[in-house]
């Protein structure tokens, strides 16, 4: 028992946390606000500390309900580090923007969604997992209609709680199926079983899981929700969910197919190809005639997980390593281009959401362009930028496991979203400029942008040796 | 050769360079910017003096494994040194070019200048495949932005086109190139260059890397960015696009194409052989009713171009030698037109050529230069284009008459179309008001022009200099390809070693 909480301790630290605080907030009020959300901030930093030890190297806790293992270690790093920076970004926000300030319940609201997200990457059970997505959905649900008097804000909340709870449904339907032809829900022995011989039902049950799975994700052809929900929620609530909860599925979905479902891997590896080449080819094309900023990053997290799902589909322990590889990089250049989003204010500190309003900005704020400029081009896969690497990652597992059809298709469909990346550009460098955006600055996004625009460009090449060697500590854990 | 890293020095100049002139005025910017193109330029005069001639094949190299898979190795070969020499050449006279043509957000420009001339260096001197291709790629971003910012009137449409052509071609080489590094287990391309790929392979491969270097050649039927863009661009833009840029491809054809994959390159040469010729004839027919000047010239590197590229698939030393005269040959000349057009247009704003006439009259020093690189362009004996086009012409011969015999009539027209322009421009009555008012060169422009003109004499007159560098890797590169060289129909006579009778089926 006492093992098994040690295992946990992230979780258990969260928890605490979030509770307290969620006290501390009912007491305090609106004024304990700042205090809340840096002391949210420092409990994602402790446990993420709390993960050296036994949270990472533990093993199984509570009779193989929960995994402790490198990969769950390093999806937690990236997450909590996700959440830690969309708690910070937020203050601002609220202040200048919708009129009223930020309520304590965001930070304590991220810190449950992180909790939920820590089980969603550890679970080594079926219904361990479906705890762990539901208490990050709902505290998402709440999140994503944050700006209750904002009425795109609430639609956002609703859209997102009726078809995330149409999603829950789906993957609970292939739970149930998986259980009732497998007998158990433990992942072990659901690869046992998959590993006994075809069975019909245990392959529907895969189709409906792997279907859920897509729709947390944002996979086509589930991901209608996307750009609605991005587009509607708060811009810091968007950043939150265009990195942390991506990572969680993303994860989640690679543990699922690998530790519970590897026997099958010739199953759902045509279901994983299609929804990759799917998400690549639309979350490109849709992107395309996008006017809102917001909508275009929510396209391009679609198009994004396409390449990711490209690793996934290798089945691979190099193709899970560059799945991590690429969630990392990619998490870097959403959170930083959401920071530049952030910054879109016009004079009256109101927050813009036109592309056509970033027009000229690399000569009213050259700092700014330039550091968008390097997030769209990463995106883009560019090199010499780091999001040329995260691609490279992906397709270089794709190639060796053989599957070269996928990857000339993947790459030559990224032809298409980098039109839309070029075209954030063009704006920027190339129009003659828009009214200039609110000049005042503030630390905190300025230091965050510029930390991910450094990461991004050249200069992160000095990380990539030591990221590829622990993405591939992770991956070896679920082989 | 030393300890000294002259290779990373010369990439890091422009790099620490780049960053400087975003910070500073307008004008110490420019300033910046020559100072270190002319330090890059005598770090390169001192590469070439330091090349060992008939020395190992890799000379300079370096090699650190920094970014985990691959590595952060550089290194030359003959080819390569020639290629950055012209770079690193070019390169100050585009800054002087750019000194008082561009006006607005002059720091940018000279950044993004200097950052195209770091990659230009690092492509040719790569020795790791994906560093190589990191080069090669990233140098489309400052393009994009020197031709959407500083070009002309339909900027963005061509920046657009430049960019997502030349993606598409390098995606596909991307992934032929993860599929060799998993076959070869590793990324060095001197290795690479010595292994044998299975042949069923090669083909494909062939035909990936084909897809990018035939769109940065570019090669017709997919050189239609090219107009665009060159238009568009600003004269310095132009001066590098044709004269560096232009040879990634023919550099990637000579460093991957034919030395890894020769079986292919045999196959597949009918495929090269058949759209330069394509593209000699009907690029040169497109450029002779061109009313812009720079297009004509655009249109005019296209066909220089396949001449290179059947050069180089000639499989002989002629052939091979003479493609990379006239890639040094076109760089600089090609260049140097463009820089003449834009003299003139510095001064009435118009490319038509139809707006000029006369100039001989007025702009005596003007008429001189442009006469010596239209003529350097046609391949007049005495400059350097003949030397590049007769070997390469002469090398394709003893592979196959028919495509000489059609590639050689470029040279006519290109006589036809480069004359009709000069004809209109400098020659005839100078009877328009605003070309009479346009004074001669400046000597600012004169000392730009003249060094051009000085090597494109140097190279028509004495081409050793430029050819014996590049003697010992060709022998290289032609042993390792003799293997799948084609029969050629060209049926030549040996002479004095036959006995007279079978004079010609002896040779069958």
């Amino acid at each position: 028992m006492i093992a098994s909480l040690l295992m946990t301790l992230p979780e258990d630290v969260l928890t605490i946390g979030a509770l307290v605080l969620m006290l501390v907030a009912a007491w305090g009020g609106q004024s304990s606000t700042r205090a809340i959300s840096w002391t949210a901030a420092a409990v994602l930093v402790g446990a993420t500390i709390s993960l050296c030890g036994a949270a990472s190297t533990g093993g199984e806790a509570f009779n193989g309900l929960y995994h402790a293992d490198p990969f769950a270690a390093f999806s937690k790093v990236l997450i909590y580090g996700a959440a830690a920076v969309s708690i910070l970004i937020a203050p601002r926000f609220f202040q200048r923007g919708a009129g009223e300030d930020l309520r304590p319940e965001y930070p304590v609201l991220i810190l449950l969604s992180a909790v939920g997200m820590g089980m969603m990457v550890s679970a080594g059970d079926l219904l361990t997992l479906y705890v762990g997505l539901e208490l990050q959905s709902l505290a998402a649900y709440v999140l994503a209609s944050f700006m209750r008097r904002d009425s795109r804000s609430a639609e956002a909340g609703l859209k997102y709680f009726v078809l995330g709870a149409l999603a829950s449904g789906i993957l609970l339907y292939g739970i149930s199926l998986v259980y009732g032809f497998s007998g158990t829900t433990l992942f072990s022995s659901i690869a046992t079983a998959y590993g006994a011989g075809h069975s019909l039902g245990l392959t529907f049950g895969l189709v409906f899981v792997f279907a859920g799975l897509a729709f947390k994700i944002s996979a086509v052809p589930f991901h209608m929700w996307t750009p609605d929900v991005y587009e509607g929620a708060p811009t810091p609530v968007t950043a939150f969910f265009a990195s942390a909860p991506k990572v969680a599925a993303m994860a989640m979905a690679v543990r699922v197919a690998v530790e519970a479902m590897g026997p099958a891997t010739d199953q759902w590896r045509q279901i994983v190809i299609f929804a990759s080449l799917a998400s690549i080819i639309f979350g490109g094309v849709a992107a395309i005639g996008q006017s809102n900023i917001k909508r275009l990053l929510a396209y391009s997290s679609i198009n994004n997980v396409g390449f990711a799902l490209v690793g996934l589909a290798a089945g691979t322990q190099a193709g899970v390593a560059s799945v991590l590889f690429y969630m990392t990089i990619y998490v870097v250049m959403t959170l930083g281009s959401f920071l530049v989003v952030l910054q879109m204010r016009d004079q009256d500190g109101e927050p813009v959401e036109t592309i056509a309003s970033l027009a000229g900005l690399s000569r009213t704020r050259p700092l700014l362009a330039l550091a968008m400029a390097i997030f769209m081009f990463s995106l883009a896969g560019i090199p010499p930028l780091l999001g040329f690497n995260a691609k490279l990652a992906v397709f270089d597992a794709a190639v060796s496991a053989g599957l070269f059809w996928l990857a000339v298709a993947g790459f030559v469909a990224s032809v298409i979203s980098t039109y839309y990346y070029l075209r954030v550009v063009k704006v920027m460098y190339i129009d003659e400029p828009a009214p200039a955006f609110d000049s005042e600055r503030s630390l905190v996004e300025g230091g965050l942008t510029t930390a991910a625009a450094v990461f991004v460009s050249p200069i992160g090449w000095l990380l990539l040796a030591p990221l590829g060697a622990w993405t591939l500590v992770a991956a070896k854990a679920l082989f | 050769m030393t300890g000294f890293p002259i290779l990373s020095v010369m990439l890091a100049i422009p790099a620490i360079a780049a960053v400087a002139c975003l910070l500073v005025s307008a004008n110490a910017a420019r300033w910046i910017a020559l100072l270190a193109t002319l330090v890059d330029l005598l770090l390169g005069i001192g590469l070439w003096e330091q090349f060992d001639i008939g020395g190992p094949q890799w000379q300079f190299v370096e090699s650190v494994p920094l970014f985990g898979r691959f590595g952060w190795s550089l290194g030359i070969d003959g080819f390569a040194l020639m290629l950055i020499m012209l770079s690193v050449f070019l390169m100050p006279i585009c800054i002087g070019a750019s000194w008082v043509a561009i006006e607005k957000r002059v720091q940018e420009y000279m950044a993004a200048f200097l950052v195209t001339e770091l990659l230009m260096i690092g492509t040719f001197a790569a020795q790791d495949l994906f560093l190589f291709y990191i080069f090669f790629e990233a140098g489309l971003i400052p393009m994009y932005l020197i031709i959407g910012i500083w070009g002309g009137a339909n900027r963005i449409y061509a920046s657009y086109k430049f960019f997502l052509y030349t993606l598409l071609g390098s995606v596909l080489m991307l992934i032929a190139m993860l599929w060799m590094v998993q076959f070869a287990g590793t990324t060095s391309i001197p290795v690479l260059l010595n292994t044998d790929f299975p042949v069923h392979a090669q083909t494909w491969l062939w035909l990936a890397f084909f897809a990018s270097f035939a769109v940065k050649m570019p090669m017709w039927p997919v050189h239609t960015w090219l107009p665009d863009a060159h238009v568009q661009a600003p004269t310095a833009g132009s001066v590098i696009l044709a004269g560096v840029l232009l040879k990634l491809g023919g550099y990637g054809f000579l460093r991957f194409s034919l030395p890894m994959f020769p079986e292919a390159s045999a196959q597949l040469a009918w495929l090269v052989f058949g759209l330069s010729a394509v593209a000699v004839i009907y690029t040169s027919l497109v450029a002779l009713v061109q009313s812009d000047m720079k297009k004509l010239i655009a249109y005019s590197s296209v066909a220089h171009m396949a001449i290179v590229t059947i050069g180089l698939f000639a499989f002989n030393r002629q052939g091979i030698e003479g493609a990379m005269v006239v890639m040094l040959s076109h760089g600089l000349v090609s260049g140097a037109l463009f820089l003449c057009v834009g003299v003139i247009y510095d001064r009435l704003h118009t490319r038509e050529i139809s707006r000029y006439g006369g100039l001989a009259i007025n702009m005596p020093r003007y008429a001189l230069l442009f006469m010596l690189f239209t003529m350097a362009s046609v391949g007049l004996p005495g400059t350097s284009g003949f030397v590049g086009e007769f070997l390469s012409l002469a090398g394709t011969y003893q592979v196959s008459t028919t495509i000489t015999l059609l590639c050689t009539t470029g040279i006519i027209l290109g006589a036809a179309y480069m004359l009709y322009l000069y004809r209109r421009v400098v020659f005839g009555d100078l009877t328009k008001d605003d070309v009479r008012a346009m004074p001669d060169l400046s000597l600012r422009e004169v000392a730009l022009l003249a060094p051009i003109a000085a090597v494109v004499l140097w190279m028509g007159v004495y081409p050793e200099s430029f050819l014996a560098p590049m003697r010992g890797d060709v022998g290289t590169l032609v042993a390792r390809i003799a293997r799948a060289a084609p029969a050629g129909d060209s049926l030549p006579t040996p002479g004095k070693h036959m006995i007279p009778t079978s004079h010609g089926e002896g040779a069958k």
